[in-house]
């Protein structure tokens, strides 16, 4: 049986690397007691899978981990396990939801996700800037990066990967983009030149990083979130697993607002 | 206070593992700050990833957040790419807890377990924007105290911290924390500094250098003497009678991001009677205590629980001689399938590594073993009695039940060390080297070489420290053997790094001149190659007008005043002289956990006694021993629950003869 889990990534510990969040989801699974599968050899992992990499610093509210294990589990006890992982996950790493998903047809989280939603709040300039920026960027049939890969460098079109990029005008801060105030003590106020963009996955990633560098040498991080991943088919476009409705209780102030 | 973290979070994206900086783990405590608490800054003079596990800092740590009128945060020096961005944007050092400014605090307490750390104290001191010397500090300025190891011999740091805590800090933390919650409840008035230092001056096991005048006659040190009545002219260190009552850390600190002993540790006994001559550790946490194996596996158990590690530690000086070890581990290994368990210093023997075989189903490391030195006559001297046997018998079980590596640690610059003996270091080696190709084809040993730093307490205490060029020398006599010898690796520390280990292990007041000069000229993490450099350090002892030589290499006298003779660890200085003589002449001492008491004086001085659950020694415990000792007829060792009777009536037993093997 292969369960998904759904989990944040917010406020202090968007500074832990993905390598230390694989160990602590590994002592998160030991605490909560689940029938996990093992590898074989002279060294035993857990068997769990996580979706695409997430920089350090950079923040998620969709964060995605599969988890094999040895014994089925009913269905009560998988309705109690993002609370149960919440508990044993540091501050701002929420369980958000917990669902079983088929293990067979081999396809990973990371070969399955498309694209990833990011709200990218910069510094360097006025939203005047952002704007023509923005456009210049989309006007341009093709944008060149160079990168390392395998010890050479390398000039990528980063352009096709871009599918949408507009100035977001409705960010107020909060790491939850409708929030303004309401999940958190969060006074909302000027929150300077936020960008919303939808970047594809497939063959490759493009980073948030490589993206603000398209923008021009001018722009700095200031907090990037990815706030969604995808994966497309025929009718149109799905969450590898979606929020449940309702409140959104594990969210805490000192995640929210930053 | 308020927090430093909106100024702070904006740097963390420009440096190295910035996860170090967070605080966040799992044990963390969220301390609240109030006028009546007294605030606590507990901090390791190294990186996050060394100091971290420090069990002696989570001690503290713990008990304080314990009390109703204490509250104690942590951290650990910022490395250099983070120091640089906190000078540059004026952030101070901060807590991990509240990321609150470290100078904000009412005491900055520091763990010193290593002599090449002191450069990295006077900078966390500064960067809290605290003067680094004593003089210069005023009532608003926090209280720098240090504990740990190292404070056997605190002169060199003298001007530089308040007040050092000789001993286990379990009870005189809170004997400390009453004094600085009242001078913080009394707001801290002008002319109160002095004062509350005088009245720490005054709790057994607290040292106040400033309350302390120090004659000199030319490089002589002639005494260091109390300039009040009502200050000590003599500090004893503390110690705790029973471990048993301390089951701490309770909640061992569980980092976000990797760090050194990344695995639960559970300290089984504290204090060694190995009586090994080198070793500091051994003779300053005398006597032993041992856990009841009932607690050590219930805080197994729990430990396991609720950190989530696979791996379990149980930690002291030589844990093959815990009581009852085979039935601890076995319970343990009944928990679970997946749990590992770790022996840090195992004992050579076969018996000790029949253990690590059984706890070890999976191979990860190789094994490590410390004979320390080459030739069985240089291990009479300095009193690890390993017989060749013991360590072949205890690499051939290595090798055969199934591990690859194997790796022997050595000192070398030991005193009437020759040739002969060092190069025995190398003939050891093939031998396993040979033991080992019955087994397996390309077995490989390592051998890891320590130039040896005498230290404060310890019998070698008057030997004359081996000179950069006769350890250089020494070393390539090994290297030019081991490249001659199939699988054996060779590795060795840095003699320039021992000089000045040795130069803070045993200077006085005046090698304070000397760290601060290093420091200022940007000398810090001296521990980490990449950042030590020798000639800051001659260029120092030159302008304070101090010799390495005197310092390092001089053999002391018996008659000499030595700038640690004002305080104690318990033990008799003409015990330390007697056993420094039988050292020279190759004379072995028994371990008296067994054998009758030969007065050293960390019992008999203090009266408390050992508490071991078993009066016999161990399987296979004839090592460190020399010899299948008998038992004698007087035991001065108290059973487990035994205990609160003794120590009042236990008279002091009389000196043994010292055995000789």
């Amino acid at each position: 049986m292969r369960v998904r889990a759904r989990f944040t990534k917010l406020g202090k510990i968007r500074f832990v690397s993905h390598r230390d969040l694989a160990r602590i989801w590994e002592r998160a699974l030991r605490r909560a007691d689940l029938p996990v599968a093992y590898s074989g050899g002279f060294s035993p992992r857990p068997r769990f899978h996580f979706g695409l990499a997430l920089s350090v610093a950079h923040e998620s509210w969709a964060e995605y981990l599969d988890v094999d294990l040895v014994d089925d589990i009913d269905e009560l006890t998988i309705a109690t396990l993002a609370d149960r992982f919440s508990a044993v996950l540091p501050t701002g790493v929420d369980c958000t939801a917990v669902a079983v998903v088929p293990s067979a047809g081999g396809i990973s989280l990371q070969e399955a996700v498309t694209s990833s939603t990011w709200s990218l709040g910069l510094d360097g300039g006025s939203l005047d800037e952002a704007a023509a920026a923005v456009d210049a960027l989309l006007e341009a049939h093709s944008v060149f990066i160079t990168r390392e890969r395998k010890g050479k460098t390398v000039n990528d079109d980063i352009r096709p990967y871009v599918r949408s990029l507009t100035l977001d005008s409705s960010y107020s801060g909060c790491v939850l983009p409708d929030c303004a105030g309401a999940a958190c003590d969060h006074v909302p106020g000027d929150p300077g030149v936020v960008l919303r963009a939808e970047i594809g996955t497939q063959p490759r990633t493009l980073r948030p990083a490589e993206l603000i560098g398209a923008l021009g040498p001018m722009w700095r991080e200031r907090r990037v979130v990815r706030l969604a991943q995808w994966i497309d088919h025929e009718d149109g476009r799905q969450e590898p697993l979606a929020l449940p409705a309702g409140p959104l209780p594990w969210l805490r102030t000192e995640t929210c607002a930053t | 206070m308020s927090t430093v973290w909106p100024r702070l979070e904006p740097l963390l994206s420009r440096v190295e593992r910035p996860a170090r900086y967070i605080g966040c783990e799992d044990g963390a405590q969220s301390p609240v700050h109030a006028p009546h608490k007294a605030a606590w800054l507990l901090i390791y003079p190294d990186t996050y990833e060394v100091g971290l596990p420090n069990q002696g800092l989570q001690i503290l740590y713990e008990i304080l957040n314990e009390r109703d009128d204490a509250v104690a945060e942590r951290t650990y020096a910022p490395w250099t790419d983070l120091e640089a961005e906190l000078r540059t944007h004026r952030v101070p050092l901060f807590s991990l807890e509240n990321h609150l400014p470290a100078g904000t605090f009412d005491v900055l307490g520091f763990n010193l377990a290593a002599e090449l750390t002191y450069t990295n104290l006077l900078n966390c001191v500064d960067l809290a924007g605290v003067p680094v010397r004593v003089d210069e500090r005023r009532e608003e300025h926090p209280l720098v105290i240090a504990g740990g190891h190292c404070t056997y011999n605190p002169e060199p740091l003298a001007d530089f911290v308040d007040a050092f805590v000789l001993g286990d800090g379990e009870e005189v933390v809170s004997e400390i924390n009453e004094v600085v919650a009242d001078w913080k409840r009394s707001g801290r008035t002008d002319g109160s500094r002095v004062q509350v230092l005088r009245r720490l001056a005054s709790v057994p096991g607290v040292y106040v250098p400033s309350m302390y005048t120090v004659t000199y006659d030319g490089p002589r040190l002639v005494a260091i003497e109390p300039r009040y009545p009502d200050v000590p002219a003599r500090i004893e260190k503390r110690t705790i009678a029973s471990l048993e009552d301390w089951p701490y850390p309770r909640q061992q600190l569980v980092p976000l991001t990797e760090v050194v002993h990344d695995r639960l540790n559970v300290e089984v006994f504290r204090g060694c009677t190995r009586g090994c001559r080198f070793c500091q550790a051994g003779m300053i946490t005398r006597p032993v205590r041992e856990r009841s194996a009932e607690q050590v596996r219930s805080m197994v158990a729990s430990g396991l629980r609720r950190s989530g590690y696979d791996e379990v530690a149980l930690t002291s000086l030589s844990t093959a001689d815990f009581s009852g070890i085979e039935a601890v581990v076995g319970g343990i290994m009944a928990l679970d399938d997946n749990i590992t368990v770790a022996l840090p210093s195992l004992r050579v023997d076969a018996f000790t590594v029949g253990i690590a075989a059984q706890l070890q189903q999976a191979r990860r490391a190789g094994l490590t073993f410390a004979p320390e030195a080459g030739t069985w006559r240089m291990r009479q001297v300095i009193n690890k009695l390993i017989r060749e046997e013991d360590l072949y018998a205890a690499v051939d079980g290595a090798f055969s039940s199934g591990w690859r590596r194997v790796k022997l640690y050595f000192l070398t610059g030991l005193p009437t060390e020759t040739d002969e003996d060092t190069l025995g270091i190398t003939e050891l080696a093939r031998n396993c080297v040979a033991i080992g190709q019955k087994h397996q084809k390309g077995t490989s040993v390592t051998v890891s070489v320590g130039g040896f730093v005498p230290k404060p307490f310890t019998p070698f205490q008057w030997f004359g420290q081996n000179t950069v060029s006769e350890l250089d020398r020494k070393i390539s006599l090994l290297r030019n053997d081991a490249r001659r010898s199939r699988g054996v690796q060779l590795r060795w520390h840095d003699p320039k790094a021992t000089l000045i280990e040795g130069l803070m292990s045993r200077g006085d007041r005046r090698v304070g001149a000397v760290i601060e000069e290093v420091w200022r000229n940007g000398g810090t993490f001296q521990e980490w190659t990449e950042h030590f450099r020798l000639d800051r350090w001659v260029d120092a002892l030159a302008n304070a007008g101090l010799s390495a030589d005197w310092y390092v290499h001089r053999h002391r006298t018996e008659d000499e005043v030595l700038p640690w003779d004002h305080l104690s660890a318990g033990l008799h200085k003409d015990f330390l002289w007697q056993d420094w003589r039988d050292a020279l002449d190759a004379v072995g001492l028994p371990d008296c956990r067994w054998t009758p008491c030969y007065d050293c004086g960390a019992c008999t001085g203090y009266g408390i006694e050992h508490v071991v659950a078993s009066a016999v020694p161990p399987a296979g415990g004839s090592q460190g021993t020399g010899q299948d000792l008998s038992v004698g007829h007087v035991v001065p060792v108290s059973l487990l629950g035994r205990r609160a009777a003794s120590a009042e009536t236990s008279a002091p037993p009389e000196p043994v003869e010292v055995g000789s093997a």
